[in-house]
C-alpha cells in the first residue's frame, strides 16, 4: 500500500503550473527527502494532499483513500507555524490543544487523550521540554514539541514543512534523526521537505525533487545528477559531489545555500507569507 | 472599636435595593468580559472588541432614537458587526485600518442619533461611560439570560478555538472550520461587549474585557488557570470599584478603570520579577 500517491496530478495556482500531470508514490515507512526550488511546489503539494489546495486534474490517494479533509491517517507540521501569540503558554497546553482542538462540544482533556499527548511527546523526547514556556524554548526543542503534535492520532504518513529552516546543524542533524526514528519505530512514511539536501542525506530512503512542474523520485545519486537537475531547474547545472555532499551549483552558485539564505531573510518574526504563492 | 465602622457601613451599602443589583449586574458582566476577553487577547484581536463597542454605541443611541431599549439595539448592532467581521474572516478581524475606519464611522452616526434625540445628554453620558447604579431588575434578567448562553456557546466552540487562535493553518488541516469559529466567537464577544457597556460604558468596554485578561495571561502559563484568573480578576475590579465608588462618591467607571490599570501594572512587574 502507498501512504501518498499522485497520479498524472496538476496544480495550477493563480494562472501559474505549480505541477502538471506529475505521478510518484511514497510507500509505507518510507523516509522522503522532498527538495526543490523555492516557488517550486513543496507547500502546495502537501497542502493538496490534506485536501486545502484544490488540484486541476489527475488523483491523489493517502493510504489508498481519495483525499478529504481533516484526514486523521496524515500528521502535519506547517511551515507558517502560527505561535506567534499566546507565547506564555506551556509546550503542553499548545499540544493539548492540538489533541482536542477539532472537537466542538464539551470537550474535556480525558485520560485517553491524556495519555496520547504523552505518547506522542515520548516519541520526540519532549517530554520534559512541555513542561516550560513555549516563548523559552530553543528553535530545536520547539520544532520537536511540533513535530509531537504531528503523531496525534497515530497517523500513517508525516507531512513536515521545512523542520530545518532557522536552526543550527548541530539541532538540524537531532531533528533528522527524530524523523529517522520515527520511521524505524513507528513505520510510519515521512515526507520532509528542506532547502538543503545535505543534512538529510545519509538518513533519506529516496529524494523526491520538484522543478518545472514535474516531480522526479528516486535514490539520490539516480536523482541528483546534472541532467535531471537542469531539466528541473530549466537551467544549466552540475552536482558536484565531494566526500557524500552534494553541491548543486548554477553557473558560479550553489543554488541550495543561496535559497536557504532567502529563507533565513524573511524569518525574522512570526513570518506571515501567503503559501501558494511564490513562497513555497 | 475603630475597625467596626466600616462593617455598619458595608451593611448599609447592600441594603440599598440599587446597589444589590448594581454588585449582581456587574458581577455577571465582569464574568463573562474576562473569560471572554482571555481568548480576545489570545487571538491577538482586542482592538476588534473596541470597535465592536462603538458599533454598540450606534445601536443603542439609534434604538433610543426609534423607542427601542437601547440594550437592545446595543446587542443586536454589535452581534451583526461581530458575525460581519468574521464573516470576512480573521484578515480583516486583525487589520487595524478597516476597523478603525468602521469604528469612528460607528461612532459619528451615533453622534446623528443623538443629535435628533432631544433628552441626550444624560443618555449619552451612560452610554459612553457607564451608569450601573441604573440597570434595574428588567435589565438585570437580561443581563443574565445573555451571559449564561454566551459562556455555554463559548464552552461549546473553546476547544477549535483556541487551536484555531494558537495555530490557524494546523487547525485548518486538521478539519476546524476557521471562518465558523471566528465568527461564533466574535459574536460572543458582540454580547460580552453589550453586557460590559452597561456597567463601563462603551468607551472603557476594554478595561473589563482586556485589563483582566491581559494581567491573567502574564501571570500564567496555563490555559484553564489563565481563564479563571481573568474572571476572578475583571469580578474583584468590577466589585472594588463599585465600593469604592460607594464610599469615595467618584464615578464607578473611574475606580473600575484604575483597578484594572493597577493589576496590569502589578502583574507586568510580577512577571518581570519572576524573570
Amino acid at each position: 500500500m502507498s501512504a501518498l500517491q499522485f497520479d498524472n496530478v496538476s496544480i495550477r495556482l493563480g494562472g501559474r503550473v505549480i505541477l502538471s500531470a506529475a505521478s510518484f508514490a511514497i510507500e509505507e515507512g518510507e523516509f522522503i527527502g522532498m527538495l526543490g526550488a523555492n516557488g517550486a511546489g513543496k507547500t502546495t503539494l502537501m497542502r493538496a494532499a490534506l485536501g486545502l489546495t484544490a488540484i486541476a486534474g489527475g488523483m491523489i490517494n493517502v493510504c489508498n483513500h481519495a483525499v478529504t479533509r481533516g484526514n486523521s491517517s496524515i500528521g502535519y507540521m506547517p511551515q507558517n507555524r502560527g505561535l506567534a501569540l499566546g507565547l506564555r503558554l506551556t509546550g503542553y497546553d499548545v499540544v493539548a490543544s492540538a489533541a482536542i482542538g477539532a472537537r466542538f462540544g464539551f470537550a474535556r482533556l480525558d485520560r485517553a487523550t491524556r495519555r496520547e499527548i504523552d505518547w506522542a511527546l515520548d516519541h520526540v523526547g519532549a517530554r520534559e521540554i512541555a513542561r516550560r514556556s513555549i516563548g523559552e524554548l530553543s528553535g530545536g526543542e520547539r520544532q520537536r514539541l511540533l513535530i509531537s503534535q504531528a503523531l496525534l492520532g497515530r497517523p500513517r504518513l508525516l507531512l513536515l514543512d521545512e523542520p530545518l529552516i532557522s536552526l543550527d546543524p548541530a539541532h538540524q542533524k537531532s531533528i533528522v534523526d527524530t524523523a529517522r526514528r520515527l520511521r524505524d519505530e513507528l513505520k510510519i512514511a515521512i515526507l520532509f521537505s528542506a532547502h538543503e539536501l545535505n543534512p538529510l542525506v545519509n538518513a533519506i530512503d529516496r529524494v523526491l525533487y520538484l522543478g518545472a512542474g514535474a516531480a522526479v523520485i528516486g535514490p539520490v545519486d539516480e536523482v541528483v545528477t546534472g541532467p535531471v537537475l537542469s531539466r528541473l531547474y530549466n537551467a544549466e547545472i552540475d552536482v558536484v559531489r565531494i566526500r557524500g555532499r552534494y553541491f548543486v551549483m548554477a553557473g558560479d552558485v550553489e543554488i541550495e545555500r543561496e535559497a536557504h539564505r532567502h529563507e533565513d531573510h524573511g524569518h525574522g518574526g512570526g513570518h506571515p507569507h501567503d503559501h501558494g504563492d511564490a513562497h513555497v | 472599636m475603630a475597625g467596626a465602622i466600616p462593617t455598619i457601613t458595608a451593611t448599609r451599602m447592600f441594603e440599598y435595593d440599587f446597589m444589590r443589583t448594581a454588585f449582581l449586574a456587574s458581577g455577571v458582566a465582569a464574568v463573562l468580559a474576562g473569560i471572554v476577553g482571555f481568548f480576545l487577547v489570545l487571538r491577538g484581536q482586542t482592538f476588534a472588541g473596541h470597535a465592536l463597542s462603538h458599533v454598540g454605541f450606534t445601536g443603542a443611541t439609534g434604538a433610543v432614537l426609534f423607542g427601542v431599549s437601547p440594550l437592545a439595539g446595543l446587542v443586536g448592532f454589535t452581534l451583526i458587526a461581530g458575525v460581519g467581521m468574521g464573516l470576512f474572516g480573521e484578515k480583516l478581524a486583525q487589520r487595524d485600518v478597516a476597523i478603525g475606519m468602521m469604528l469612528s464611522l460607528a461612532l459619528g452616526l451615533g453622534l446623528l442619533f443623538l443629535h435628533f434625540y432631544t433628552s441626550a445628554a444624560t443618555q449619552a453620558a451612560a452610554l459612553l461611560f457607564g451608569n450601573v447604579l441604573g440597570v434595574d431588575r428588567t435589565a438585570l434578567l437580561t443581563l443574565v439570560l445573555l451571559a449564561a448562553a454566551s459562556l455555554t456557546a463559548l464552552a461549546a466552540i473553546a476547544r477549535p478555538l483556541i487551536f484555531a487562535s494558537l495555530q490557524a493553518e494546523l487547525a485548518e488541516a486538521r478539519g476546524v472550520p476557521l471562518r465558523f469559529v471566528s465568527s461564533a466567537f466574535l459574536a460572543i464577544v458582540a454580547i460580552a461587549v453589550a453586557e460590559c457597556a452597561q456597567i463601563v460604558g462603551v468607551l472603557l468596554v476594554f478595561t473589563l474585557m482586556v485589563g483582566p485578561a491581559a494581567a491573567a495571561q502574564a501571570l500564567s502559563r496555563r490555559l484553564a488557570t489563565g481563564v479563571l484568573l481573568a474572571a476572578a480578576l475583571a469580578l474583584a475590579e468590577a466589585w472594588g470599584g463599585l465600593t469604592l465608588a460607594y464610599y469615595s462618591d467618584w464615578p464607578t467607571s473611574f475606580w473600575i478603570t484604575a483597578l484594572s490599570g493597577l493589576v496590569y501594572a502589578g502583574s507586568l512587574g510580577a512577571r518581570r520579577l519572576a524573570g
